[in-house]
């Protein structure tokens, strides 16, 4: 019986064709904005929560105040390599890291750009590679003593960044000065961190023209120790030796966890916004549903009456009205699916492609899928409920004779 | 000529003073004013008047598509006016078979569709209602429009469908009003015989016409003016 009712209603919708689409635009919008959105926001949280899980829960971060790409802090704002001495020297921290992060000009041949280059010491970095995952996939590391020697990011060789061949053995100029690449990162994925020049600190220094400066310190705990109340003893002792007050700091220290935490919030906040606009538009579509709905009751009013004059009782009306404007909910929510996955993966493409970036991944889960249809169906339905109850009740007689 | 069958003396539909009374404004409209009638089983009753004397209000009170402002109405011994909506449809769907003056066809569904609808609101089975609405179109000598929707059909074609809609639950009560009101005089003649056919097959038909030829297809016409029942006449 409820199949052939889905019938029917199929029926009648197909009957108004145009209507019917018109109907549907209202929800397959809203469910469109619904799963693109919803998609990348979940593939930008999986991406970000993956990278703090290859970075471990026992780090902590070290910045200047003011958040922004490293090396974008100027004035006083900066952390120096005392700060990095007071840092190693508490209790609990089994290696802190200064990097330096620092924009500048790069050439190859009659080609420039700008880059970022990141200034580490050869221990520095073998810590870091065991957390980030960084690699050499060809070539050599840096080694004590490397001047002016390069070892370049995976765009750099493999990517688009210069137009020319570049490869191993190469020279780059960073700055004006010339630099031989010696070694290439394995991909990392993201277009900042494949796009880097890992030269040697003091040489960076050196070229660019900075006296003491750390972008970012990332310190390790020890195992016995937890991360939290380190990251406390260094935000205290550092607040001592920059003489500032509580409140009042210049720079920011976060554990990994926290970061991560910091994150996921701002993070559902504005995925929660988005999808709210996305919802009103659900609201609007639904009031559509209804106004279609209202006036299918009316012009079907005689249908409405030689139904219940062959024997349709008020619930199989209603129940037909209802499959019926469920059934706009639902076509119009499987075209908003298919129009949201494909909104989702073609920004997944364009910022492949363009920026270079695997921030947005469109993370097709079942949930999200399932979820959309399952919500367009019964806005549909509830859209429908005040149309078909008026339909139900018509009297039989004066649906008949209704002209 | 085929054989009446003889008439048996069970009534199926009886009227014992019904009244069905409008408010248009100030005035009452006494569309149905004191009516009794027995009609048995298997009886061809005609019902004629001017327009506006209360036919189609008299038809859809015995059909259960309204409640009488006054009276009772025994269907199979069963006061329907104190049923309740479902039941109503309930015997609406089992025991009656309508057919209209305007065909009331669902526009979007095929001639096979249309004559199944009566059969899904009471739950047959798909290959049996199937079968049936196939083998009651072809009886109307429609088995080659199955797949028309009926504005692919002619008025007749259409008024046959309709006619085999009204038998897909096999009723025992043919309520039909003013069937060829809108069809010409050979159309009308053809559906009239039908209603011939099926009278002689047993079925009770109560019909509604201002056509006398028509009319003079039943066994008995009652006369209605303002209401009431003006006079009934026999045929044989
Ligand atoms: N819902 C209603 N409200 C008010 N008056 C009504 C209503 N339905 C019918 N009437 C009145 O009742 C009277 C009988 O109407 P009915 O439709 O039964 O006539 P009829 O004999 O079928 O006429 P026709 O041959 O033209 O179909 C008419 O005067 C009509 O105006
Ligand atoms: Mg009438």
């Amino acid at each position: 019986m409820l199949k052939d009712f889905f019938v029917l209603g199929l029926n009648n919708l197909k009957r108004r064709k145009l209507r019917s689409w018109l109907t549907m635009i209202g929800i397959f919008i809203g469910i469109a904005a619904v799963v693109s959105l919803m998609s990348l926001g979940q593939g930008l949280q999986d991406y970000i929560t993956d990278e703090f899980e290859k970075l471990g829960s026992d780090k902590i971060i070290i910045q200047p105040k003011g958040m922004g790409p490293p090396g974008s802090a100027g004035g006083s704002l900066i952390l120096t390599s005392k700060d990095l001495k007071v840092i190693e020297n508490v209790r609990g921290v089994e290696w802190a890291v200064g990097f330096l992060i620092k924009q500048g000009q790069a050439r190859v041949g009659d080609e420039s750009g700008i880059g970022f280059a990141s200034g580490l010491t050869p221990e520095d970095r073998r810590s870091l590679n065991e957390i980030q995952g960084w690699g050499i996939i060809d070539g050599r590391d840096l080694k004590k003593g490397d001047k002016f020697k390069v070892v370049v990011g995976y765009n750099h060789i493999y990517g688009d960044i210069w137009d020319k061949p570049v490869r191993i053995g190469s020279n780059i100029e960073i700055e004006g000065y010339d630099f031989k690449i010696v070694g290439v990162m394995g991909k990392i994925g993201n277009p900042i961190d494949d796009g880097l020049l890992h030269v040697d600190k003091d040489i960076l220094k050196e070229v660019l023209g900075v006296e003491d400066e750390e972008s970012q310190i990332m310190v390790k705990t020890s195992p016995s120790f937890d991360t939290e109340e380190v990251a406390e003893t260094i935000e205290r002792k550092l607040r001592k030796s920059r003489g500032e007050k509580e409140k009042q700091e210049t720079f920011n220290v976060q554990t990994s966890e926290q970061l991560l935490n910091t994150f996921q919030n701002i993070f559902a906040v504005v995925q929660g916004v988005l999808v709210g606009i996305a919802a009103i538009s659900l609201l609007v579509g639904g009031i559509g549903i209804m106004n279609t709905m209202y006036t299918s009751v009316v012009e079907r009013t005689k249908e409405i009456g030689t139904m219940k004059a062959i024997g349709a009782k008020n619930s199989h009306v209603l129940m037909l009205f209802l499959i019926e404007s469920g059934l706009l909910g639902l076509v119009g929510g499987l075209i908003g699916v298919g129009i949201g996955i494909g909104l989702a993966k073609g920004a997944e493409y364009i910022a492949g492609i363009y920026i270079g970036t695997p921030l947005l991944q469109a993370s097709m889960s079942p949930v999200i899928i399932i979820g959309a249809l399952i919500f367009s169906f019964v806005i549909g339905t509830l859209s429908g409920v005040l149309p078909a109850l008026q339909a139900s009740r018509l009297k039989p007689v004066d649906a008949l004779r209704y002209e | 000529m085929v054989e009446r069958k003889k008439k048996t003396n069970n009534e199926i539909i009886r009227l014992k003073n019904v009244a069905k009374w409008y408010k248009a404004g100030d005035e009452i409209v006494k569309a149905v004013d004191g009516v009794d009638i027995v009609i048995n089983k298997g009886d061809f009753v005609a019902i004629v008047g001017p327009s506006g004397s209360g036919k189609s209000t008299a038809m859809n009170l015995v059909g259960a598509l309204d409640i009488a402002t006054k009276g009772d109405i025994f269907l199979d011994n069963i006061n329907i006016e104190k049923l309740h909506e479902s039941d109503l449809a309930q015997i609406r769907g089992r025991k009656i078979g309508f057919v209209f003056q305007t065909f009331n066809l669902i526009p979007t569904l095929t001639a096979l569709e249309n004559v199944t609808l009566p059969m899904i609101f009471q739950r047959v089975p798909y290959e049996e209602r199937v079968a049936r609405a196939k083998e009651l179109l072809t009886k109307v000598g429609l088995d080659h429009r199955l797949t028309h929707l009926p504005n692919m059909l002619s008025g007749g074609e259409r008024q046959r469908v309709a006619v085999a809609r009204a038998l897909a639950n096999d009723p025992e009560v043919i309520l039909a009003d003013e069937p060829t009101g809108n069809l010409d005089t050979k159309r009308g003649e053809e559906v009239a015989q039908m209603f011939n056919k099926l009278s002689d097959e047993g079925k009770t038909i109560i019909l509604v016409t201002h056509d006398m030829y028509v009319a003079k297809h039943a066994d008995r016409i009652y006369k209605l003016k303002d209401g009431k029942i003006e006079n009934k006449s026999g045929r044989k």
